[in-house]
């Protein structure tokens, strides 16, 4: 029971609008386990954000239950509900630091909320500021900092009042790629040294392939595929899934549709059969060529994967005799179905 | 009239407009303070709504602001010499002041509250903050530079009342305008007041600009 730290259960969230109702999430259903970093991915609109507001009942679930560490959250008094808040901390993509605090003020809140005495509080935030490498900074003002130090302070303010979980809402998608990237870093160490398990809102892979192990989709207001990041990263079941995953751009531009739609593969290699030059191989003891749509490299957590996408022979007969070649020799790849590519190019 | 009689009659009546504009402000952000903050927290996007409550005091604070202040203050006159047994002189004024000013404060705190950033609210709220505190800890400080000026902004206004009701006997400089300046026809004297009155509200304001400045945290 209590190894899911957080578990939504058919939770429901509709809007009254002028136009009428809007569901923004339906029936979700989801079990993160301590530990987790656990990325929610999906375009902007997929209803992500309502998602991770109802974790802390910053949004009210019209039905369903959110369970905290075993425990209902729904249906708790005020005060029940704030106690349980400390433990699930929160960061947001505009930082929401109070500007009239500095660095120190700002982490000192969550204390003082909490009524932590005096001197011990200001011991633990000059501690926390140290963790997030801002030593230096304690008396700047919001105004003063950078965004990526303004995300560290938040970050030190997150773990102020030791808790078990932290919301990361689009916690990156403000900064630019090199803070994104010691920001991640950072929050990485804080799941990993401190087993403070992470919930992270993003509509960027990037984010999920360096931070999270688990994933899940959502599109709609619904959870369209979830599991391991490696796993959905090698075989996409959903077509949500296979757009955020696969490269951007290249292979499904317009130019290339001069190539054929048929027959189109895509590839995953990674540390296991990454040493024999597979594709080579397969080429001239097949004796019929590919073409090369897309290669790169990607990295997942620790681990580093290849991705390709191929455009295999043109004729059925031969192609299959590809896969087949693929096959046994162990390596992971899913057909693109031709629909898919040809209303890409059309969008 | 001597230059020193009218030197000690403007300083006399000067301190009495001070001390209706500083008691008036006083006590209309002791009742219009805590009216705004209601109507920030009970609002539609507030931290606690409640639709009833908003919209009746939200009624009767635009119904006292309707009212233009001399119209008030006359309504007003015979009630407040039944309470505080006087209808003139600075005392009475200044507890019209007080009605007419809440209201006017009371939207000016609530605009004041309404421009701080509502993701600070969320972050507050998503740490276990209860509402008194996040009234305390978030909506009043970080509003802070914004209701400063609203002060200032108030200030102005009830010292500016505070001169009109001069003219129904209140004392201050109003009224010397009013009875001298109009009455005898001494054009100087009322000249001179309205310098005095310029003057005044330059300093309250170079007062306010320069408390805000100091006390925002965002520019410096």
């Amino acid at each position: 029971m209590a190894e899911h730290i957080i578990s939504l259960q058919g939770v429901t969230k509709e809007f009254d609008t002028k136009g009428g109702k809007v569901v923004a999430l339906k029936d979700i259903n989801l079990d993160i386990e301590k530990g987790d970093s656990y990325g929610i991915i999906g375009l902007s609109g997929a209803g992500k954000s309502t998602l991770v507001r109802t974790i802390n009942l910053l949004e009210q679930p019209t039905e369903g239950k959110v369970l905290f560490d075993g425990e209902s959250l729904t249906g708790l008094g005020n005060k029940d509900l704030n106690l349980n808040r400390r433990k699930i901390s929160m960061i947001f993509q505009q930082f929401n630091l109070l500007m009239q605090r500095d660095a120190l003020g700002n982490i000192l809140f969550p204390l003082e909320i909490a009524g932590a005495p005096k001197a011990e509080a200001l011991e633990k935030a000059k501690e926390l500021l140290k963790v997030v490498d801002l030593e230096d900074r304690a008396h700047s003002y919001p105004s003063q900092l950078s965004g990526g130090q303004k995300q560290r302070v938040a970050i030190a303010r997150a773990l102020a009042s030791d808790p078990e979980v932290i919301l990361c809402d689009e916690a990156t998608s403000a900064l630019d790629p090199k803070t994104t990237r010691s920001i991640l870093g950072l929050l990485r160490k804080i799941n990993e040294e401190r087993g403070i398990t992470l919930v992270v809102i993003t509509h960027e892979m990037e984010v999920i392939k360096q931070l999270c192990n688990k994933v899940a989709v959502i599109e709609n207001g619904e959870i369209v595929e979830r599991g391991e990041v490696q796993e959905i990263f090698k075989k996409p079941k959903t077509k949500a899934a296979r757009k955020l995953f696969f490269p951007d751009g290249d292979y499904r531009e317009k130019p290339l549709t001069k190539t054929s739609t048929k027959n189109r593969v895509r590839l995953v290699f990674d540390e296991a059969n990454a040493g024999e030059p597979i594709i080579a191989n397969m080429i001239m003891e097949l004796g019929a060529p590919v073409n090369f749509l897309y290669a790169n490299l990607d990295v997942l957590g620790e681990s580093q994967k290849g991705q390709m996408v191929l455009c295999l022979a043109a004729d059925k007969a031969t192609a299959d005799k590809q896969k087949a070649y693929l096959t046994a020799k162990g390596v992971e790849f899913i057909e693109i179905p031709e629909d898919e590519i040809e209303e890409e190019v059309t969008e | 009239m001597s230059a020193h009689e009218l030197m000690s009659l403007l300083g006399q009546e000067s301190l009495a407009t001070l001390y209706m504009t500083f008691v008036g402000t006083l006590v209309a952000y002791l009742i219009g303070l805590p009216v705004g903050v209601s109507l920030v927290v009970t609002g539609p996007n507030g931290i606690k709504p409640r639709p009833v409550y908003n919209k009746v005091m939200g009624f009767i604070v635009n119904v006292i602001r309707s009212v233009p202040f001399l119209i008030l203050m006359i309504a007003l006159i015979p009630y407040i010499r039944k309470v505080i047994g006087t209808g003139i002189g600075p005392r009475a004024i200044t507890a019209a002041l007080i009605i007419a000013a809440a209201p006017f404060v009371a939207r000016l705190v609530e605009q004041s509250l309404l421009e701080v950033d509502p993701g600070v609210v969320e972050a507050a709220q998503a740490m276990g903050a209860s509402t008194l505190q996040i009234i305390w800890k978030v909506l009043l400080l970080e509003g802070r530079p914004s209701l400063i000026n609203g002060a200032a902004v108030t200030m102005i206004n009830i010292l500016g009342y505070s001169a009109m009701a001069g003219t129904l006997g209140g004392g201050g400089l109003g009224d010397i305008a009013i009875r001298y300046g109009l009455y005898r026809f001494q054009p100087t004297i009322m000249w001179i007041t309205i310098l005095v009155l310029i003057v005044l509200v330059q300093v309250l304001q170079e007062i306010g600009i320069r408390i805000v400045a100091k006390s925002d945290n965002r520019i410096n």
